[in-house]
């Protein structure tokens, strides 16, 4: 039975997510915890995340999570979801703030005022069900169409330096990174949670994968 | 492919049951709330919204167990409105399994509490819900009213929303009062104004009565989403009949 461990550190709903990985995985253990001995303890880390990537920043250093999250992620199978993918990256527009630096890359705010080619406006947040452009194959989205539908709620979005490591894209305003994997590490920005079958169907392909991936 | 409009029954909840005659074929227990909101599921619902009609303090712990209830078994974005007047009722329905909570009076009555509640919890989980009533001498047209339309507040509709969208509200889930319950439609000017003016997504709602209805307020008001109650319950169409019929209209759905 292995032990998912859902990463708490203050920000945001995590009960949506404890409940549909428990739907999914009947043998595993899910715990939502904020302490690092837990999080060393599991096999599976989901880094779960919302609100503003400042406060996520810091709520995760005043918790001394930063080095256990750091260490997990560099051996254990990682999922991060929404501002848990941005997380990721080195950098965010959001409040000039440093994430936690494992992948390169920026996360930049959503451009406002767009118009659509029907002459509306784009909204920020980005807000509702778009598709995934699936442009690598990776086990999380094994038995996933790249027509299939996710929910996603975010106003700022990844941009990775290395395109190696993106594995989905969805066009919105621009053409964004909603999926990225490097070895271990895989996260997405739409929430598998909140996304009906297709999203419990990554899930479960998450806490069915091993953790290896070479892109 | 692109973003969707969103599709959203609205559920009213009043003692932990869903009340308004259902008139779904088939289900064991019509009041059940996780019965509907599957059956809405499976229908293609892009999310629910749960309102809390529960008059007596008493009782309103009820909707908390709906919550958890339906948390376990649906899926799908869930936006939980009726009686949120502080931080501690927002916590509360965000750990039984809320994924967003609607504020309405407790807003006008208070704009602190939006502003507070969305640097708590971020603003993708605060919908600010506004009932408008068109009334002249109102700078666009539509003033604020609270307490199912019978409050006047004095507030400009469009300032409003514009405030709370400043305040850090996440969407604004826009009711006509006049259209509401007429099934004439959704009142589009308001919608469309509502929409033009604000940067965050708007939900309209009030006055479905037939599926182009749905395609319209899409189409014209420009509505991010579309939210009705009775035509769903009273089994008057499905979501998935609403979907169908906006695809054919050219507008992107989660089908």
């Amino acid at each position: 039975m292995a032990l998912v461990v859902v990463v708490d550190y203050g920000m945001g709903n995590l009960r949506s997510v404890e409940k549909a990985l428990a739907h999914v995985g009947m043998a595993d253990i899910v715990k939502v915890s904020g302490h690092p001995e837990d999080i060393e303890k599991a096999d599976k880390i989901v880094f779960p995340g919302q609100g503003a990537m400042p406060d996520c920043m810091k709520e995760l250093a005043s918790r001394r999570l930063i080095e256990p999250i750091r260490a997990a992620s560099t051996e254990k199978p990682f999922l991060g979801i929404c501002i848990g993918l941005q997380l990721l990256f080195e950098r965010s527009e959001e409040g000039c703030v440093d994430g936690l630096g494992l992948l390169p890359g920026e996360v930049r705010k959503f451009s406002s005022n767009k118009l659509d080619d029907r002459g509306a406006k784009f909204k920020v947040p980005h807000m509702g069900w778009n598709t995934v452009d699936i442009r690598q194959a990776h086990p999380i989205f094994e038995g996933i169409d790249s027509d299939e539908y996710f929910y996603f709620v975010h106003s700022y979005f990844v941009e990775p330096v290395n395109s190696q490591i993106i594995v989905g894209k969805t066009g919105y305003i621009n053409n964004f990174t909603s999926a990225v994997a490097h070895k271990n590490i895989v996260a997405v920005q739409f929430h598998p949670e909140k996304s009906q079958q297709a999203g419990l169907k990554i899930l479960a392909n998450f806490l069915g994968w091993d953790g290896c991936w070479s892109g | 492919m692109a973003l969707t409009k969103r599709i959203i029954p609205c559920l009213d909840v009043h003692n932990g049951r869903v009340v308004k005659g259902i008139n779904f074929v088939s289900l064991r227990d019509a009041g059940d709330p996780v019965e509907v909101a599957q059956r809405y599921d499976e229908q293609g619902a892009d999310e629910l919204c749960f309102l809390d009609i529960t008059a007596s303090s008493d009782e309103r712990g009820l909707i908390l167990k709906v919550i958890e209830d339906v948390a376990e078994q649906v899926f799908i974005p869930l936006t939980v409105g009726g009686g949120v007047r502080e931080i501690a009722d927002i916590q509360r329905l965000l750990k039984a399994g809320a994924d967003k909570v609607s504020i309405n009076t407790a807003a006008v009555l208070n704009p602190a509490l939006v502003k507070k509640a969305s640097e708590f919890f971020g603003a993708q989980c605060i919908v600010v819900a506004i009932d408008a009533k068109a009334r002249s001498g109102t700078h666009s047209g539509w003033e604020v009213f609270t307490h199912g339309g019978r409050n006047e507040t004095g507030l400009d509709a469009l300032e409003w929303g514009l405030r709370m969208q400043e305040a850090g509200a996440g969407e604004i889930l826009l009711t006509s009062m006049d259209q509401d319950g007429t099934k004439r439609g959704f009142d589009i000017e308001l919608t469309k104004a509502m929409s033009d003016a604000l940067e965050i997504p708007i939900i309209a709602s009030g006055g479905v009565g037939a599926v182009n209805h749905f395609v319209d307020g899409a189409l014209h008001g420009g509505a991010d989403a579309l939210l009705a109650a009775s035509v769903f319950h009273y089994g008057e169409m499905s979501v998935n009949e609403v979907k169908q019929a906006m695809s054919k209209a050219g507008i992107e759905v989660r089908l």
